[in-house]
């Protein structure tokens, strides 16, 4: 089966505001890489999750139904998705999936983290 | 013909044009086009059910046929897989990026349903179907294929919440029986295109259990109402045409 091409990095920019930064390929495969960044930003106490694509070179429709997924646990949490550093393509998915709806979308971190909360 | 130019991100290609309404401009004889132009797409996100995820699977030998064969054929012959009594409307070159099909389904109690898809995703490795509002369920159907040691994997794995609560009272009276030998007879008969006979493996998980309320008010899209009402009022129409000459 395919291998994960995927690397994120969880920062704590403030207190309960993480930023897991997603770099590589999202798809099906990335399901563990991914789930194992939420848990680390949750039990850092995130009360909003932010999701970097900053660095995101591919992702198909198998990365987007995961995406969902983390959305779902996030709910479950009580806890805020936002994004941001989306390319324009990207964009225009989340808003053919209507993943927009439920996901905060920004133009850069430092206006994600306003809408977070993020007090510093 | 589309132009690729060195900015267009990797696998661009793959995914539909957006799309804010689906838009039907041919409709196939024999197909009904009341539950899909006009109508929007909708993700787990926009549904009302509890949120499943299924997952179908069939084990082929890779010297029978390798991944990216067996989606090139799964594309072109997709309608083909389908059980009796279900049929699929789409493109006869197969499937492609924001294709839109029409269907024509049979429900529990031989109910007949019309409604459609949009092709969301399509590459050598996937595709990936997305439902419209008033689809008995909102969300999408990855079909893929892997190379598993000296197997090939097919699999279906539906990502949805039902639609509206007619539809979750639906799924819990048969509804997901008949959606799991829907999805379990398609990949044996795709197993059987290449003359293989394959068990199909099933994993149902519930993502979640809560329920949308503030999503009810789908119920007023509901493809299988309005089939009904339009199955109801045919004589009534075929009167009219008549008279009108």
């Amino acid at each position: 089966m395919d291998e994960s091409a995927t690397a994120t990095e969880v920062r704590e920019v403030a207190h309960g505001v993480c930023v897991i930064d997603i770099s590589g390929d999202v798809t099906a495969a990335s399901e563990e890489v991914l789930v194992s960044a939420y848990t680390d930003a949750t039990e850092r106490g995130a009360e909003a999750v932010v999701l970097s694509f900053t660095a995101l070179e591919y992702m198909n429709s198998g990365g987007i139904g995961l995406l969902v997924m983390l959305l779902v646990r996030a709910q479950r949490k009580r806890q805020r998705v936002l994004a941001y550093g989306l390319s324009d393509h990207y964009r225009q998915i989340f808003e053919l999936t209507r993943l927009d709806e439920a996901v905060g979308i920004h133009d850069s971190e430092a206006a994600a983290l306003v809408v977070a909360g993020a007090k510093g | 013909m589309s132009t690729m130019t060195d900015e267009t991100p990797r696998g661009a290609q793959s995914w539909a044009k957006p799309v804010t309404e689906l838009r039907i401009t041919d409709v196939p004889d024999g197909a009904t086009n009341i539950n899909v132009d006009g109508r929007r797409l909708t993700s787990p996100i926009q549904g009302f059910g509890k949120m499943w995820q299924k997952t179908y699977t069939v084990r082929i030998p890779s010297e029978v046929v390798s991944p990216t064969e067996l989606i090139a054929a799964w594309k072109l012959h997709f309608p083909e897989f389908w059980p009796k009594g279900n049929r699929f409307y789409g493109p006869l070159t197969g499937i492609a990026p924001g294709d839109v099909a029409l269907l024509s389904m049979t429900l529990p109690g031989r109910m007949k349903l019309s409604t459609g898809v949009m092709v969301l995703f399509a590459d050598e490795q996937s595709f990936t179907l997305m439902t419209p509002q008033g689809h008995m369920f909102a969300g999408w159907i990855t079909f893929s294929a892997a190379q598993d040691g000296d197997e090939t994997v097919a699999q279906a794995q539906v990502l949805m919440r039902a639609s509206d609560p007619i539809y979750e009272v639906g799924l819990a009276f048969g509804g997901h029986r008949q959606e799991d030998l829907f999805w379990t007879r398609t990949l044996a008969s795709l197993a059987a295109h290449f003359e293989h006979d394959g068990v199909v493996e099933k994993s149902v998980v519930c993502v979640d259990r809560r329920r949308q309320w503030s999503r009810w008010r789908n119920v007023w899209q509901s493809a299988a109402i309005r089939s009904t009402v339009y199955t109801v009022a045919t004589p009534a129409r075929k009167l009219r045409r008549r008279r009108q000459g």
